[in-house]
């Protein structure tokens, strides 16, 4: 039977060290976990922070979307998703994903895609704010959208 | 119905929420994002490039072919950039 996973939507911040004992704690059956943290990356030095904004309700039903798609496709024994909004600072967490399993191969792929979906379908925007300058959107990449498609089948 | 605006949409329109009541004629995602652009003003610039706007119905992802629910929430915004 496909896990049940964990998504939360926060303004806060997140501790990988509690959300892979969520998964791991008490449990005999996993033999792997694999997560990925993505942080605030200040290009240049010339970045304040970034302004994540997001679309409350759909951002969660989203991710719930495609993390149930990943428990779906892999053998997990658990999936946890975070993903912060409004403002974050360079070094600072904005997403986590951790997947568990007894295998690793399961692990690494399941968090492989969720991230590569993430980028293309959760509904968040980043807002570049730099020192003396206008907020500037970024933009969605070609490389994105490949990226969601190596996993086509 | 209900119409959701995020990122440079919503800055562009200089709304970020507002209730319209859609003309007959308006049935489909593209008729809605033609019919807004014809509002002119930040409606016209943030919707020149329609094939660019992403656009949810009731928190789902649908292309500008899909018909329009009878009630309800619809979102217009940019390609997503989260993660």
């Amino acid at each position: 039977m496909a896990c049940v996973p964990l998504v939360h939507v926060q303004a806060g911040d997140f501790s990988l060290a509690e959300e892979v004992r969520r998964l791991t704690g008490g449990r005999r059956d996993v033999g792997a976990v694999v997560t990925f943290t993505g942080l605030c990356r200040d290009e240049g030095g010339r970045l304040d922070a970034l302004e994540l904004e997001h679309y409350p309700g759909m951002a969660e039903a989203e991710i719930g979307r495609i993390a149930a798609e990943a428990a779906g496709r892999w053998p997990l024994t658990g999936l946890t998703v975070i993903h912060r909004f409004g403002r974050i600072a360079p070094g600072e967490n904005i997403v986590l994903v951790v997947a568990a399993a007894s295998h690793r191969r399961a692990a690494f792929e399941a968090a492989d895609f969720l991230m590569d979906f993430l980028k293309s379908r959760a509904p968040f925007w980043k807002k570049e704010h730099a020192a003396g300058e206008a907020g500037v959107w970024v933009e969605a990449t070609e490389k994105d959208r490949d990226d969601m498609k190596r996993w086509q089948r | 119905m209900k119409l959701v605006y995020f990122a440079w949409v919503r800055e562009r329109i200089g709304r970020a929420e507002e209730e319209v009541a859609l003309p007959s004629g308006v049935r489909t995602v593209a008729d809605l994002l033609g019919w807004l652009a014809g509002r002119g003003g930040g409606y016209a610039i943030a919707l020149e490039h329609a094939e660019a706007i992403r656009v949810a119905v009731n928190h789902e992802h649908v292309d500008h072919a899909a018909l329009l629910p009878g009630d309800g929430e619809v979102a217009l915004f940019p390609p997503m950039t989260g993660g």
